[in-house]
């Protein structure tokens, strides 16, 4: 005879139960879940059929939104566009097509904002870079993009959210770092070259590529929010996201873009020892007594 | 001590703005002076090797962290320093092998220094200074973002050893999984692939093509040949000309 036994689930676990993951939800999904609900209204949608011109012809599917979804709506009532990036079709490369998208967004949201209406940007990034396929035009419309967010984030903020699990890599870590604020999860990376691109070049001897725990040591979402260069550190929680980002945009404009702390970097290199390799550790606490 | 290593960047900014372009306390391979085209000012910058950085994955011309960094720095002094008056055309003369890959580049955040010179050039060229890039050899991957995306206008010497490109070819042949050779035959038929300077010019980047007479030795003609170009930029020829500014720097194709 078995007596039956009624569990009692601590809060963290049920809590845990409870969350629905950010990093589970596709592009269209996350830009649906970062507006206001019912206000999400996508631009140049599937159906418009705006895809590469130049996958095709290498013999690869184009996808109907290239990868990149926006979406114009509302952000805890205000005007909003949510330029969501999916890491699912050719490694969240950026192409003409895709590129140009995100460039247009943030012009027109500029465009907006000119106007007086105080249209704010969220650009929730999976990306491994360049897309190769299309590699100089990719190149030109990085450029395009880097410019219209310089441009934009003058008036607004232009959030940044990295979740993964493909991370932020290549031409897209530099939008990160352009970005008046950055979200991360502990799941998600940001780095500029990936560890395999390191390896390769600089040998294993450098970066060890399989070393898992070390590459999320420097480059995962703890470490960079440790060190400076994220603002936020979220769990993998798709409302807990959406609210961190309502927060920052009511916080308004960073007191300093992290893009215009050269003083405060160029003192934290200097104190750092080049001639040894470094830990993690090390980092977080370079920058913190630096910070002082 | 010196470890002057000569490069194209390196002879190409000399012969442009008559100085070694050092400056302390950056590091060796930033090169910034001014210099003089027509009458007026201008600002000079480049990268060149430097066997003695700091960061050894940094010698050889690469856009690393301390170059992104005091890079950034610079062209804030440029602004701040025209703020009030006339804003002198920036020319950055562009020969940088790629960004730095190292493992000690990605512990400090390299990709915040190269956003960092990216939104320099950007507020410079918002500023009203005329922004130039003036490729005289490689501007690959986040050499090309970080020194030419944000100018005004991209000028290139025509030349097999000027390349601009998103990957080297072979490393990209790896990734891609595909063969060097296959990689050249593709890029016949898809421009935006090509490795040439003629093919990244079909896709309307560039403000011109110079061809100029061997470019790995640049003689006071050729400097002079090179000096007229940039001249006759049409922001920078009206900078030169005195007006006061062309309004907030406009570019491409985006937003207009």
């Amino acid at each position: 005879m078995t007596e039956s036994v009624e569990y009692q689930l601590a809060p963290e676990v049920l809590s845990l139960s409870n969350r629905r993951s950010y990093i589970e939800l596709n592009a269209r999904a996350r830009a649906t879940q970062l507006l206001d609900p019912g206000t999400f209204h996508e631009l140049l949608d599937p159906f418009d059929r705006v895809e590469s011109p130049w996958l095709p012809l290498q013999g690869i599917v184009p996808q109907s939104d290239d990868g990149c979804v926006v979406a114009k709506g509302r952000i805890d009532g205000k005007p909003a566009v949510v330029i969501a990036m999916e890491g699912k079709f050719q490694g969240g490369s950026i192409g003409e097509v895709c590129g140009m998208k995100m460039a247009m967004a943030f012009a027109l949201a500029r465009q907006d904002n000119e106007k007086g209406i105080p249209t704010r940007a969220v650009l929730s990034l999976e990306s491994g870079g360049v897309r190769l396929q299309e590699a100089n035009i990719g190149e030109l419309v990085i450029a395009e993009i880097y410019a219209e967010l310089v441009a934009l984030r003058r008036h607004i903020p232009v959030i940044v959210v990295i979740a993964g699990s493909t991370g932020c890599f290549g031409g897209m870590s530099l939008a990160a770092g352009l970005a008046s604020y950055v979200v991360m999860t502990r799941q998600a990376r940001l780095s500029m070259n990936g560890p395999e691109v390191i390896e390769l070049e600089a040998g294993v001897e450098e970066l060890d590529a399989s070393n898992k725990p070390f590459i999320w040591g420097y480059c995962g979402g703890a470490q960079r929010f440790a060190a400076g260069a994220a603002d936020v550190l979220v769990e993998d929680d798709a409302e807990e996201i959406t609210n961190a980002v309502k927060a920052l945009f009511r916080q308004g404009q960073p007191a300093q873009l992290r893009s215009d702390k050269y003083d405060q970097y160029i003192a934290f290199l200097s104190a750092l020892d080049t001639s040894r390799q470094w830990t993690a550790e090390e980092i977080c606490k370079a920058w913190k007594e630096g910070a002082k | 001590m010196s470890a002057i290593v000569t490069s194209r960047g390196r002879k190409w900014f000399e012969a442009l703005s008559g100085s070694d372009g050092k400056h302390a306390p950056g590091p060796g391979s930033l090169l910034i002076a001014d210099g003089v085209l027509g009458k007026e000012k201008v600002a000079y910058i480049a990268l060149a090797p430097d066997p003695l950085s700091r960061f050894p994955r940094a010698r050889a011309a690469e856009v690393g962290v301390e170059e992104g960094w005091y890079g950034t720095k610079a062209l804030h002094q440029v602004i701040e320093a025209d703020r009030n008056g006339v804003k002198r055309p920036i020319i950055t003369v562009v020969d940088s092998k790629n960004q730095a890959y190292g493992r000690r580049e990605e512990m400090v955040g390299i990709h915040l220094a190269g956003a960092a010179i990216i939104a320099a050039y950007a507020e410079a060229r918002m500023a009203g200074h005329p922004v130039i890039a003036l490729i005289v050899g490689r501007a690959v991957s986040g050499s090309f973002l970080a020194l030419c995306g944000q100018a005004n206008e991209m000028i290139a010497f025509d030349d097999p050893e000027v390349l601009i490109h998103a990957m080297y070819k072979d490393a990209a042949a790896r990734i891609t999984r595909r063969t060097v050779e296959e990689l050249d035959k593709l890029s016949e038929k898809i421009v935006p692939m090509a490795y040439d300077i003629k093919s990244f010019n079909k896709l309307g980047g560039l403000f011109r093509l110079v061809d100029v007479a061997a470019p790995d030795a640049p003689s006071e003609a050729t400097a002079a040949q090179v000096k007229a170009v940039l001249e006759r930029i049409p922001n920078v020829k009206a900078r030169l000309a005195g007006a006061a500014g062309v309004g907030e720097g406009s570019r491409s194709y985006v937003g207009q």
